[in-house]
C-alpha cells in the first residue's frame, strides 16, 4: 500500500517542483522565445501524459491489489481500446512536433539581412572576426595559423585585410540587429553556448557551421562551451556584450584589422594581440595547474 | 551512410518475409492445448549450422557495408585522390573465383559421395585461397613501392583497410577450411562432411561476392555507376 | 470442442538429439562451462563486478560535482576520466552484457525449451573474449596517463589529441581495443542467442507463444548483430587515426600550436558512424528490459499481459525503427540542418510504439490481482521512470526543444532516467524473480524491500531535479562549475543534495550486493515454481535446473505464455506445457 501513497506523492512532488522550483531557464535575451514556447508546450503535454499515467496505475495497484479470494478478470486485448490509445498518442505527438518543425525551420533559414560574424574556437579560448567595411569575411585555411595569424586568415585575400579580429577577447553586438554567426575551430569541437541566447552549434575543425540570432536586450553574457573540448573545457568562458548603436560603434572603432596587424612590425602594438593570446592561453593553463596541484 | 541503409533494407525484407511466415497476426489465447498442428512454425528445416553461418555473413555483410558508407561519405571531401589499382588485382579476383569454383565442385562431390574429388577440391580451394592473399600482399607492395602510402591520402588509407578486412575474412575462413580438410582426410562421416564442406562454399561464395563489390567500389565503378543512376532521376 | 488432449496424442518433440557437451571435471563444470546458465552467471558476474567500478567512479564525480573545490585528487583530468568510464562501463560492459549475455544466456534456452544454446563452444568463447574486453578495459587505470578521458561518445578530433587524458597515451589505445575485442565476444554469443530462438524452440512453441522476455532479448540481439559493426567500422578507423597517422576522422588541425599530420578528415563521420551504433544501443538495452518487464508485470498481476500481438508488433516496429533515428543525437553537431526534419519526424514517430507498451503494462494492471512483491514493485517503478524519462525524450528528440537543451544536464538527467535508472530496475526485479530459479533460494524480503524503497526513491530524487538544472543551462561534462553566471547559489545547493542522494543509493546496492550472496546459503527454500508461473523456466524438474534443463524428455509447449486467472480452470495459472483446454469461450484456433 505504501507504494500507492508513493506514487501519488511522485505525481503531485514533481508537479509542486515544477512550479515552485527556483531552478528554471535564465531569462531570454535573443528572438527564440519561439523555443521557449515550444519547450512550454512539451511540458503541458508531456506533463498530463506523465501524472495520468502515473495516477491511473496507482489507482490500480490500490483497487485491485491482492486480497485473499480475488481474482484477475480475463481479458487478452481490447482492439478498440488499444486503436484509441495509439490514435490518441499520434495526436500528443503530431502536437508536439509540428510547433517544433515549424519554429525549427525558422532557425534554419537565415534572414537576408543577418550581420555575418566568425567565431572560432580554440583549446581553451573564444575568438572573433568580423567582416569590415567591406561586408565580407575573407577566406581562412587552418594549415596557416601560426602565432602572428592565430585565426588563419589568408593574407591573399583581399576581403580578409580589413577584416576586424577580435582576438581572446570580449565580443560586442549591436541589440537588435540578427547576427548570422559562423562557427569555426581551429583545433577540436567546440560549441558557442550563451544559454540566455538559447541557440547553440557545434565547431568543427575543418568546416564552418552557423546558426542565426537577435539580440533583444542589451548585457553582459557569458559564452560557455558545451562540446567536451579536453580538460580545459569548463575554463573555455568568454564575454558577449550587446550593446546599443551607440557604444556598439565606440567600441568597432578602437578594433584593429587584420591588415593592420599583420602589418610588418611598425610599432610594438601589433604585436600586442598575440601576446594577449599568449597571456589568455597561459592563463588557462596557470588555471589548470592550479586545479591539478589542489 | 545510404549503402548500409540499402543492406538493412535488405536484411529488413528477409526478417519481414520470415515473420511473415510466422502467423504474426494468430491470437494465441485461443490456441491453447494444441501443440502439433503447426509444423512448420517450430523450426526451419535447414540446418542450424547453416542458419548461424547466414546470421554471421549479414553480420559480415553489414560490417562491409559500413565501410563502404564510410568511404563514399569520405570521398565527397576535397583531399580525395584516387589510386590506380595495381592490374594483379584482376587476377587476384580470377583466382578467388577460382577458389569458389573449386568449392562448388567439392559440394558436388560431397553430395554424390566421392571423397577423392571432395579432398581434391578443398586442397584447391585452399591454395588458391592462400594465393588469392599472397596476390593481394603483392599488391600492396607494389602501391608502397609505387608511393601510395597508407597515411598519405585517404584512398589509399581506405584501400588498405577495406582489403585488410577482406583479407582477416578469407584468413578466418582459412581455419574453418582446415578443420573440413582434416574431417575429409580423416574420414569423418559423410553427411558431416557434406554439411561442413556446404558452409564453407557459403562462406567462400559470400566472400568472393564481398570481394566483387568492394573491388566495384575500389575501381571507382560503383561511384560512376550511383551517379548516372542519380542522373536518370533527375 | 477437445476438453483435453493427452501429453502422448501429441507426437514427442522431433529434436535431433543435441550433442550436449558433458563437463567432466571441476574445471569444465564451473570455469571454462559450456552450459548457457553457468555462461549467464560468469557474465553477470563480470559485468556486476565491472559495473561495481562504475557505481565507484560515479561517487567520485558526484564528489566533485555536489562540493566543488573540496577534493584536490579530482584533477579536471580524473574527472573526465572518470565520466569516461562511468559512461562506458554502464552503457557496454555492464547493462549490455548483462541484459544479452546473462539474462539472454539463461533465459532463451529455459523459456523456448532447449537443452542449450546450439553452438556452446561459441557461446563459451563469448564469454572469455568479454572477459578479455573487460580486462583490457580494467588495464587502461594502470596505464601510463591512465584511462581515456574523452567521453563515452570518444569524439575526435578530442579524443587522439593531447588535450584529452589518455589521447596521446595508452588510454584511448585501450578502450578502443576493448571494444573492438568486446564486439567480436558480443557477436559469438548473439549469433547463439538468435539461432537458438530460430531453431532451437521446442515442439509446440510457435513464435506467438514466446514470453515477451524472448522477444525483446531476440530483437536486441538482432539489433546488435546489425549495430555493433558500426562501432566497430569506428574503433578500428579511430585506432588507425592515433596509431598511423592515417585522416579517416582527423582534419587539420592546429593543437597547442603546432601543426598536425592529419588532413582533411571529417569528425562528423565518426559521429554518423557512432551513433549508427549508438542510437540502437539505447533500444538494445530497453527492449529485453520492456521484454521482462512485461512478465514480471503479467506473473505478479495474475492476468495475461495486456494486448501480446500489439506489443510484440511494438517491439518489432521499436527494433526497425530505432535504425532511422541516429541523427538525433547530432542535431547541433553542425551537420546539414535540413536533416533535422526527417530525424525529429522519425525519432517521435518511435514515441508511439513505446507508448502502447506503457499503456498496455498499466491496463495489465486493471482488474488484475497485484501482488506487491518485490519484483512487482520493481517493475511499477520501471514505469514511472521509464515514462518520466521517455516524455522528456520528447523534447531532445523535437529538433528546436533540443537546440538550447543539447550538451546541459538536462540530457544527463533524461538519458540516466530513461536507459541508466529504469533498466537497472528492472535488472533489480528481474534478480529478485529469477534468483530462486538460479540458486533454489529466496533473496531476503526486509533487506530487498529497503533495497527497492532506497533505489526507487534515491534515484528519482537524484535524476528528476537534475533536469532543471539543465534547463538552466548548466552544461554536461564540467569538472568545474565554478565562475557559471548562469548558476544562482541554489543550483549549486542542489547539486550537493543530489550527490548526498547518489551516495546513499550506492550505498543500498552493497545491501543488494550482500542479499545476493548470504541469500545463496540462508534464504528460504524456493521450490520449482515460488511465482506460480506459467513459463518453462519454472517448469523443469530440477531446481537450479541441471545440464541440458529439462531431465529425460523435453517440454511440449500447448499454450501461450499468458494463462493467468483463466476462467474454468481451477488454478489462476496454467503452465505452458500442460495439455487441455480450459474456459467456455475458448475454440481451437
Amino acid at each position: 500500500m505504501a507504494i500507492v501513497l508513493v506514487l501519488v506523492l511522485i505525481v503531485v512532488g514533481s508537479v509542486l517542483f515544477h512550479l515552485l522550483s527556483p531552478w528554471w531557464w535564465t531569462p531570454i535575451a535573443s528572438n527564440w522565445d519561439y523555443i521557449d514556447n515550444t519547450i512550454i508546450i512539451s511540458f503541458w503535454i508531456t506533463g498530463i501524459v506523465f501524472a495520468a499515467v502515473v495516477l491511473f496505475m496507482a489507482y490500480c495497484v490500490f483497487r485491485f491489489r491482492h486480497r485473499e479470494g480475488n481474482r484477475a478478470a480475463y481479458e487478452p486485448e481490447n482492439k478498440r481500446l488499444e486503436s484509441w490509445l495509439m490514435i490518441a498518442t499520434a495526436a500528443g505527438v503530431t502536437a508536439l512536433l509540428v510547433p517544433g518543425l515549424f519554429v525549427w525551420s525558422r532557425f534554419v533559414n537565415v534572414p537576408s539581412d543577418a550581420a555575418d560574424i566568425e567565431v572560432i574556437g580554440q583549446q581553451w579560448q573564444w575568438s572573433f572576426r568580423l567582416p569590415g567595411k567591406d561586408g565580407k569575411l575573407g577566406t581562412s585555411d587552418t594549415r596557416i595559423v601560426s602565432a602572428e595569424n592565430p585565426l588563419g586568415i589568408i593574407p591573399g585575400d583581399p576581403n580578409g585585410q580589413d577584416d576586424i579580429v577580435v582576438e581572446a577577447a570580449d565580443l560586442h553586438l549591436p541589440v537588435g540587429k540578427p547576427v548570422k554567426v559562423l562557427l569555426r575551430s581551429i583545433d577540436v569541437l567546440h560549441d558557442f553556448y550563451i544559454p540566455e541566447f538559447r541557440a547553440k552549434m557545434d565547431m568543427i575543425p575543418g568546416s564552418v557551421t552557423y546558426f542565426w540570432f537577435t539580440p533583444t536586450r542589451t548585457g553582459n553574457f557569458q559564452v560557455l562551451c558545451a562540446e567536451l573540448c579536453g580538460q580545459g573545457h569548463p575554463l573555455m568562458h568568454g564575454v558577449v556584450m550587446v550593446d546599443t548603436e551607440q557604444d556598439y560603434l565606440a567600441w568597432l572603432g578602437q578594433q584593429q584589422t587584420f591588415a593592420q596587424l599583420s602589418a610588418p612590425k611598425q610599432t610594438g602594438s601589433a604585436n600586442q594581440p598575440s601576446e594577449k593570446t599568449m597571456a589568455s592561453s597561459l592563463d588557462v593553463a596557470a588555471k589548470l595547474e592550479k586545479l591539478e596541484a589542489r | 551512410m545510404s549503402v548500409i541503409l540499402v543492406f538493412l533494407l535488405v536484411i529488413a525484407g528477409f526478417a519481414g518475409w520470415w515473420l511473415s511466415h510466422q502467423r504474426l497476426t494468430a491470437k494465441p489465447w485461443l490456441e491453447q492445448g494444441v501443440a502439433g498442428d503447426f509444423v512448420g512454425f517450430d523450426r526451419s528445416s535447414l540446418p542450424t549450422a547453416k542458419i548461424g553461418l547466414g546470421v554471421f555473413l549479414a553480420v559480415v555483410g553489414c560490417l562491409f557495408s559500413l565501410f563502404t558508407s564510410a568511404y563514399f561519405m569520405r570521398m565527397g571531401l576535397s583531399d580525395w585522390q584516387p589510386l590506380p589499382l595495381p592490374r594483379l588485382l584482376w587476377l587476384n579476383t580470377g583466382v578467388l573465383a577460382l577458389s569458389s569454383v573449386a568449392l562448388q565442385c567439392a559440394v558436388v562431390a560431397a553430395r554424390r559421395g566421392q571423397v577423392d574429388t571432395v579432398r581434391l577440391g578443398l586442397a584447391t580451394a585452399g591454395l588458391t585461397a592462400l594465393a588469392f592473399l599472397a596476390g593481394q600482399l603483392i599488391a600492396w607492395r607494389q602501391l608502397t613501392e609505387d608511393g601510395y602510402l597508407l597515411a598519405s591520402n585517404p584512398a589509399n588509407s581506405f584501400f588498405y583497410l577495406i582489403t585488410a578486412m577482406h583479407g582477416l575474412h578469407i584468413l578466418g575462413g582459412l581455419v574453418g577450411l582446415g578443420r573440413t580438410s582434416a574431417g575429409a582426410w580423416n574420414g569423418t562421416q559423410r553427411e558431416r562432411l557434406r554439411l561442413s564442406v556446404e558452409l564453407c562454399a557459403m562462406y567462400w561464395h559470400f566472400l568472393l561476392f564481398v570481394w566483387l563489390c568492394i573491388f566495384a567500389v575500389l575501381a571507382g565503378w560503383a561511384a560512376t555507376f550511383v551517379s548516372i543512376c542519380q542522373r536518370l532521376l533527375t | 470442442m477437445v476438453d483435453v488432449t493427452p501429453a502422448d496424442a501429441v507426437p514427442p518433440a522431433e529434436v535431433a538429439e543435441m550433442e550436449l557437451y558433458h563437463p567432466h571435471s571441476w574445471w569444465t563444470k564451473y570455469v571454462f562451462s559450456q552450459d548457457a546458465k553457468v555462461i549467464a552467471v560468469q557474465y553477470s558476474a563480470t559485468a556486476t563486478a565491472i559495473g561495481l567500478v562504475a557505481l565507484m567512479l560515479s561517487w567520485l564525480m558526484r564528489l566533485q560535482l555536489g562540493f566543488p573545490g573540496t577534493f584536490d585528487f579530482i584533477t579536471p583530468e580524473a574527472y573526465y576520466q572518470f565520466i569516461t568510464m562511468h559512461g562506458m562501463i554502464m552503457v557496454i560492459y555492464l547493462l549490455t552484457a548483462l541484459f544479452l549475455g546473462g539474462f539472454g544466456n539463461y533465459l532463451i534456452p529455459l523459456m523456448v525449451g532447449a537443452r542449450d544454446m546450439v553452438f556452446p563452444y561459441v557461446n563459451m568463447l563469448s564469454y572469455w573474449v568479454y572477459l578479455l574486453a573487460v580486462l583490457v578495459l580494467v588495464s587502461s587505470f594502470f596505464a601510463p596517463g591512465g584511462p581515456t578521458g574523452a567521453g563515452w561518445t570518444l569524439y575526435p578530433p578530442q579524443a587522439i589529441t593531447s588535450g584529452t587524458p589518455g589521447g596521446q597515451d595508452w588510454g584511448i589505445i585501450l578502450m578502443l581495443s576493448s571494444l573492438i575485442l568486446f564486439i567480436i565476444g558480443f557477436t559469438m554469443g548473439g549469433l547463439n542467442y538468435v539461432v537458438t530462438v530460430l531453431q532451437g524452440r521446442t515442439r509446440g512453441m510457435t513464435l506467438m507463444r514466446l514470453p515477451l522476455t524472448v522477444w525483446g532479448i531476440f530483437t536486441a540481439t538482432v539489433m546488435a548483430l546489425l549495430a555493433f559493426p558500426a562501432l566497430f567500422v569506428a574503433c578500428v578507423m579511430m585506432l588507425l587515426d592515433r596509431l598511423l597517422g592515417t585522416s579517416f576522422f582527423m582534419p587539420a588541425i592546429v593543437e597547442m600550436g603546432e601543426q598536425l599530420q592529419h588532413n582533411g578528415g571529417s569528425p562528423i563521420l565518426f559521429q554518423h558512424l557512432f551513433w549508427f551504433f549508438g542510437h540502437p544501443e539505447v533500444y538494445i538495452v530497453a527492449l529485453p528490459a520492456f521484454g521482462i518487464v512485461s512478465d514480471l508485470i503479467s506473473t505478479h498481476a495474475r492476468k495475461n499481459i495486456f494486448g501480446y500481438r500489439m506489443m510484440v508488433w511494438a517491439i518489432i516496429a521499436i527494433g526497425a525503427l530505432s535504425f532511422v533515428v541516429w541523427a538525433h543525437h547530432m542535431y547541433v553537431s553542425g551537420m546539414n540542418p535540413y536533416f533535422g526534419f526527417f530525424f525529429a519526424t522519425t525519432t517521435l514517430i518511435i514515441a508511439v510504439p513505446t507508448a502502447i507498451k506503457v499503456y498496455n503494462w498499466v491496463l495489465t494492471l486493471w482488474r488484475g490481482d497485484i501482488h506487491l512483491t518485490i519484483p512487482m514493485l520493481f517493475a511499477l517503478a520501471f514505469i514511472v521512470t521509464f515514462v518520466n524519462g521517455g516524455l522528456t525524450g520528447l523534447f531532445l528528440g523535437n529538433v528546436v526543444v533540443d537546440v538550447p537543451l543539447s550538451d546541459t544536464m538536462f540530457v544527463v538527467a533524461h538519458f540516466h532516467m530513461v536507459m541508466g535508472v529504469a533498466p537497472i530496475l528492472v535488472i533489480f526485479g528481474a534478480i529478485y524473480h529469477w534468483y530462486p530459479k538460479v540458486t533454489g533460494r529466496m533473496l531476503n524480503e526486509t533487506l530487498g524491500r529497503f533495497h527497492f524503497w532506497v533505489t526507487f526513491l534515491g534515484a528519482y530524487l537524484i535524476f528528476f531535479p537534475m533536469h532543471y538544472l539543465g534547463l538552466m543551462g548548466v552544461p554536461r561534462r564540467y569538472a568545474e562549475l565554478t565562475d557559471m553566471n548562469i548558476m544562482t547559489e541554489s543550483a549549486h545547493h542542489l547539486n550537493s543534495f543530489i550527490s548526498i542522494m547518489a551516495f546513499i543509493v550506492g550505498f543500498a546496492q552493497m545491501v543488494f550486493l550482500f542479499n545476493l550472496i548470504w541469500s545463496i546459503r540462508h534464504g528460504r527454500e524456493a521450490g520449482g515454481n515460488p511465482w506460480r508461473a506459467t513459463t518453462l523456466e519454472w517448469q523443469t524438474p530440477e531446481t537450479p535446473p541441471a545440464h541440458g534443463n529439462f531431465g529425460k524428455d523435453l517440454p511440449i509447449v500447448y499454450r501461450w505464455a499468458y494463462d493467468y486467472s483463466v476462467p474454468g480452470a481451477k488454478e489462476d495459472f496454467i503452465p505452458q506445457n500442460v495439455p487441455g483446454t480450459f474456459g467456455p469461450s475458448r475454440e481451437p484456433a
